[in-house]
């Protein structure tokens, strides 16, 4: 396909199914374990996964229950539990390495690096945000993702002001041994696909979502991101996967809320 | 024939044996089945200079915002439907509050610790993270085996006071959620030296069974001192399946944090009044379930 026709492509597209796709892919190879994206898109590219490429991911109802529906809200034919998953439940699943959560961050930086705790010195802090939540617990055990619905340089930022989950830096501080758990999988944006598949794994733009440039997503981070020679265009939904998120997944389509188009 | 204890008592009999200074801690979670007719007795007492254990919600930003806490032990505060809790942010903001963060599994094990009566329990959590500077509390441990693994020694929790509210309960303690989760409210009650359970409705033992099936009896007597009937107790958080969360509610007291005058009229009506005023007072207003 030639890039024009791409760009074509692009313009059918809507950037939130572009951004649940990429979620989905977040995912594929998990295989049997605990996918927990939290937001809105994150859980509608969860859904995504398991009804597509990833049949045997296990998921919550965002409540105490993992449940077999395709549909990511509301459940209007009833929910179809496969477990009974108390909040307890949970440490059982991150302890014993079942889970790859995607997590939201109020800062993230180059190598992973996420805060969700306070924004300026934690002391006393400028901003009082959640607290720490599971944010050590998951990126010390599990396979961690971020979703940044705002791809911006306070958010894609040079350092975190509180490491609450720890990125390959600190990981590698650690040693091998303590940190033998530890993998920050991608950070999805509203712009684009990033991961640390570099040799110090440091952040590096994996693909683009399609109608935005090197030049757009650079000046939305505030540090200077890893950018190979040729950076693919991020991957367009399928005609049935549109198909599946518009009638099944999210019908109602909250997730164009979430991420309007450009 | 003796006769076996009956542990009925009231909001402010319970909170009359708490002491200034004190550690205590509140079952529930975030905006969740929360004690909250007893966190309205503390805010009428004299009580102050309290170190508060939770599941951060509504009960830390009330007693925040009323002056009764001097350091708060967390994981999160949140009212879920509203994100982050404006009287807990006011307090972190302006410095009046010492602060204990946790990460939410070590603070389960830092509660499970509390109730086997072991000074910590040993996780990988934490390590790397700047958990280690904010919380000094927290050491590690080298594992004694040949691995020789660092960890995290998550410490006890241990509190002078725990109460938490579930729907159904008998007059010996025993108690039943009948909710979707079952939070950490057992713990809690492990966990500390004076223990108080408030509850939708006393039933009779054997009624209990009719309410749901046996896994839903979290709490034994064995685990309770103080037994306080408080219907809708728990609002304005939820308490499913007897009621949702009071949701006009919350963004009224949420709101009450814009400034010094909003929460002295938010104060002034609704937390000076005894619980059953309280009570009464939403009923006059259509607010309760």
């Amino acid at each position: 396909m030639s890039s024009k026709q791409t760009d074509q492509l692009a313009d059918m597209v809507d950037r939130a199914d572009v951004c649940v796709v990429a979620v989905a892919e977040c995912f594929r190879g998990d295989g049997e374990i605990l996918a927990n994206p939290i937001g809105t898109i994150p859980m509608i590219g969860g859904r995504l996964a398991r009804a597509t490429f990833e049949p045997d991911l296990c998921m919550t109802d965002g409540e105490a229950r993992l449940i077999a529906n395709d549909e990511a809200f509301d459940w209007p034919n009833g929910a179809v539990v496969e477990h009974f998953n108390p909040y307890r439940q949970m440490f059982s699943w991150v302890w014993n390495g079942r889970r790859h959560v995607m997590m939201g961050a109020t800062q993230v930086d180059r190598y992973g690096n996420q805060n969700i705790a306070a924004i300026g010195s934690y002391a006393r802090p400028k901003v009082q945000l959640l607290g720490y939540r599971g944010a050590p617990g998951n990126t010390i055990n599990d396979t961690t993702s971020y979703w940044v619905p705002n791809h911006s340089p306070a958010v894609v930022c040079e350092a975190v002001d509180t490491v609450c989950g720890i990125g390959y830096d600190r990981a590698a501080a650690l040693g091998p041994d303590a940190a033998r758990f530890h993998e920050i999988r991608r950070v999805i944006t509203n712009l684009c696909v990033l991961d640390f598949e570099t040799s110090d794994h440091s952040m590096r733009v994996r693909s683009l979502h399609p109608g935005v440039t090197v030049e757009e997503v650079r000046a939305a981070t505030g540090f200077d991101l890893v950018v190979p020679d040729d950076v693919p265009t991020s991957r367009l939904p399928t005609p049935e996967e549109i198909e599946l998120i518009d009638t099944v997944i999210d019908p109602k389509g909250l997730r164009l809320k979430e991420v309007p188009n450009p | 024939m003796t006769a076996a204890k009956d542990k009925r008592c009231t909001e402010d009999e319970a909170v009359a044996e708490l002491r200034s200074g004190m550690t205590i801690g509140f079952g529930g979670w975030g905006s969740r089945r929360k004690p909250m007719s007893v966190v309205r007795s503390i805010l009428r007492s004299d009580l102050e200079d309290l170190t508060v254990i939770s599941w951060g919600g509504p009960d830390v930003g009330l007693l925040c915002a009323s002056g009764k806490v001097k350091r708060l032990v967390y994981a999160f505060v949140s009212l879920d439907s509203i994100p982050l809790e404006p009287h807990f942010r006011a307090a972190r903001q302006s410095g009046v509050v010492e602060d204990e963060p946790y990460d939410e599994g070590m603070f389960l094990l830092g509660l499970q610790a509390a109730a086997w009566r072991v000074p910590f329990l040993p996780t990988r959590v934490g390590l790397g993270s700047d958990l280690m500077r904010d919380n000094p509390r927290l050491r590690t441990i080298t594992s004694p085996y040949d691995d020789g693994e660092e960890l995290v020694a998550a410490p006890a929790l241990t509190m002078d006071a725990a109460f938490v509210h579930m729907n159904r309960a008998d007059a010996r303690g025993n108690a039943q959620y009948l909710g979707p989760d079952p939070y950490f409210d057992d713990l809690f009650l492990g966990a500390a030296t004076k223990r108080f359970l408030s509850t939708e409705r006393i039933v009779a033992t054997e009624d209990l069974a009719k309410e749901g099936a046996p896994q839903s009896l979290l709490i034994s007597r064995m685990l309770v001192d103080g037994v306080i009937q408080a219907p809708n107790g728990a609002h304005f958080t939820s308490c499913d399946p007897d009621y949702g969360r009071d949701e006009a509610f919350q963004k009224s007291y949420a709101a009450s944090a814009k400034s010094p005058e909003a929460w002295a009229e938010f104060r002034e009506a609704w937390l000076t009044l005894s619980e059953a005023d309280y009570q009464a007072k939403l009923r006059a207003d259509g607010g309760a379930r």
